[in-house]
């Protein structure tokens, strides 16, 4: 067993990795990543937007897989790698490929969407890349990586909404990075 | 939110005991129904108790060839996996239909199954609601009720389930293995989920504290043609207006193994039993499945503003049981 030993505790020692730094906080345990995120840690890219699942702005790496930051308790991921937009690009000045992509296609206008869909486009291409189907891949064997048309692209990304509509230009951007 | 205490469980037995030992307890699998939840005050749990990262992430091929899937493999990695790719396509299908890549990489199986109701009054703690709140009235009879059930619906609630991927259990005569301090049992899928009755406020057949570990899928349904097919309101990323998953088989020109179940149309993944029944030993003909499909949904009893699911469930079945004769080569 671990979390808390006294039954009626409220908060518990949670370590977080962020973007390769550890840190170890008292987490109260109602507190969801997106917050520990935003409020102790200042890392303001991932976005709250709906707060309930429903719109993506929130996305982040937990151990290299996507997941909605607003509906995770950051108690549960104890021991974990998280991995912000804060975290894509190196140490120096030059953006991560896909940043990079976004700016050269013009992939957002207000940009609020953003950091969502750069982090669930990397994760997405891990998936593919590792053999998981979507609901409109057809024809690829289990275990082989699916190839991306736009239609692939779509799909995965629905979990991110963008109330600009710059739809076309992401999956352009996106495009434009696969290997 | 109020606060609760957090604990997380090392194994089944532990989480079952640390359940016991703490009222007002919930198991928190993947959090993305249940955090929701105590978000909306739906849910005001004292305890969690996390059961995210019990060893039963593993999915198993048993030597009499059916695969047990452990109740914290996570929706994203049942639906790559080989088996059940190849073997249950049905099941894939119905995963990703549901949610988006994020939701499925975290929701897990056991979750996914007790997932509650999208009902908006049940959602809403300043509506009635029977489910959440028993004997405060059902806000959804005669309000907004679009999305609701059209079958085995009662006075009390008109709720629907809004697994996809439970819908393809069904269909596939599923097990849900469950483990408590009074021991561990198996249920089929069909009957865990309840149908609402008199007592809408339990979803399903689970008794306090008993835990989910698995999910097992029968060697019968291995390698059929199976499909799942699902309306919403857009392409991708919303829950079911109308759906179904079918597995059927067809030997020597007749249909002799059939597993029909539609979703979003009942409290329960609905089993269209009548309609199977009416498909064995028939020849797989359009007519046939349009027969079959509509003495099943002739027990619909649809609402002010939902009737268009029956035409809608019933387009959805007639379109996937032809398309699987045809690949069946019938
Ligand atoms: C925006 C949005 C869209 C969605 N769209 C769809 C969709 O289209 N189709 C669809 O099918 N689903 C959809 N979902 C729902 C999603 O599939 C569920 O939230 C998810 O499957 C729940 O799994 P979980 O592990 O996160 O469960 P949790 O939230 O952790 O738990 C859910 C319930 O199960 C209990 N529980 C969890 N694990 C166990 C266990 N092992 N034993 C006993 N009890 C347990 C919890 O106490 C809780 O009551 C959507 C969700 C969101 C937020
Ligand atoms: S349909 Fe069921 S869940 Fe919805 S308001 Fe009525 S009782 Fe509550
Ligand atoms: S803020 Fe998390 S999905 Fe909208
Ligand atoms: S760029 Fe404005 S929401 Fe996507």
């Amino acid at each position: 067993m671990s979390g808390s030993n006294d039954p009626g505790s409220t908060c518990s020692e949670t370590t977080l990795t962020v973007n390769g730094k550890p840190h170890t906080l008292l987490v109260d345990h109602r507190r969801v990543l997106l917050d520990v995120l935003r409020e102790d840690l200042e890392l303001w890219g991932a976005r709250k937007g709906c707060d309930h699942g429903q719109c993506g702005a929130c996305t982040v790496l937990v151990d290299g897989r996507r997941v909605n930051s607003c509906l995770l308790l950051a108690v549960a991921l104890d021991g974990s790698e998280v991995r912000t937009v804060e975290g894509l690009a190196g140490d120096g000045e030059d953006l991560h490929p896909l940043q990079q992509a976004f700016l050269d296609r013009d992939a957002f206008q207000c940009g609020y969407c953003t950091p969502g869909q750069l982090c669930s486009a990397l994760g997405m291409l891990d998936e593919a890349a590792a053999g998981h189907p979507s609901r409109v891949t057809t024809d690829v064997p289990a275990g082989r990586p699916v190839p991306l048309d736009r239609d692939e692209i779509r799909e995965r990304l629905s979990g991110n909404l963008c109330r600009c509509g710059a739809y076309p230009r992401i999956v352009d951007a996106v495009e434009d990075v696969i290997p | 939110m109020k606060t609760f205490d957090y604990v997380r469980a090392a194994s089944p037995e532990e989480a079952a005991e640390l359940f016991a030992a703490r009222p007002g307890a919930r198991y928190l699998g993947g959090g993305t129904n249940l955090v929701d939840l105590m978000k909306l005050g739906v849910e005001q749990p004292d305890a969690l108790v996390d059961v995210s990262r019990l060893p039963l992430d593993e999915v198993e091929e048993l030597p009499d060839g059916s695969l047990r899937v452990g109740a914290t493999v996570r929706n994203s990695d049942l639906a790559a996996h080989p088996a059940v790719r190849e073997r249950y396509p049905v099941l894939s299908q119905a995963l990703l239909a549901g949610a988006s890549g994020q939701l499925r990489n975290a929701a897990t199986t056991g979750g996914n199954l007790l997932q509650r109701t999208r009902c908006p009054y049940f959602q809403d703690i300043s509506k009635p609601c029977n489910k959440r709140a028993p004997g405060s009235g059902c806000g959804a009879r005669e309000g907004v009720h679009r999305d609701h059930a059209v079958l085995g619906h009662s006075p009390h609630c008109i709720a629907t389930h809004p697994s996809d991927m439970a819908v393809a259990l069904a269909a596939l005569d599923a097990r849900v293995e469950l483990y408590g301090t009074e021991g561990a049992r198996s249920v089929p899928v069909a009957d865990f989920v309840r149908l609402p009755g008199e007592h809408p406020e339990r979803d399903t057949e689970i008794a306090p504290g008993e835990l989910v570990t698995g999910v097992l899928l029968p060697a019968a349904g291995a390698g059929l043609p199976s499909a799942y097919r699902k309306a919403r309101d857009r392409a991708s990323y919303a829950f079911a207006l109308a759906s179904v998953a079918v597995v059927l088989r067809v030997t020597d020109g007749v249909v002799d193994q059939a597993g029909i179940a539609f979703g979003a149309l009942a409290h329960r993944p609905w089993r269209a039993r009548r309609a199977e029944q009416a498909l064995l030993g028939a020849a797989p003909t359009q007519a046939a499945f349009e027969h079959a499909v509509d003495l099943e949904l002739s027990a619909a009893e649809p609402l002010r503003d939902n009737a268009y699911k029956v035409p809608l469930a019933r387009s959805l079945a007639v379109d996937v049981l032809t398309r699987l004769a045809r690949a069946a080569g019938a």
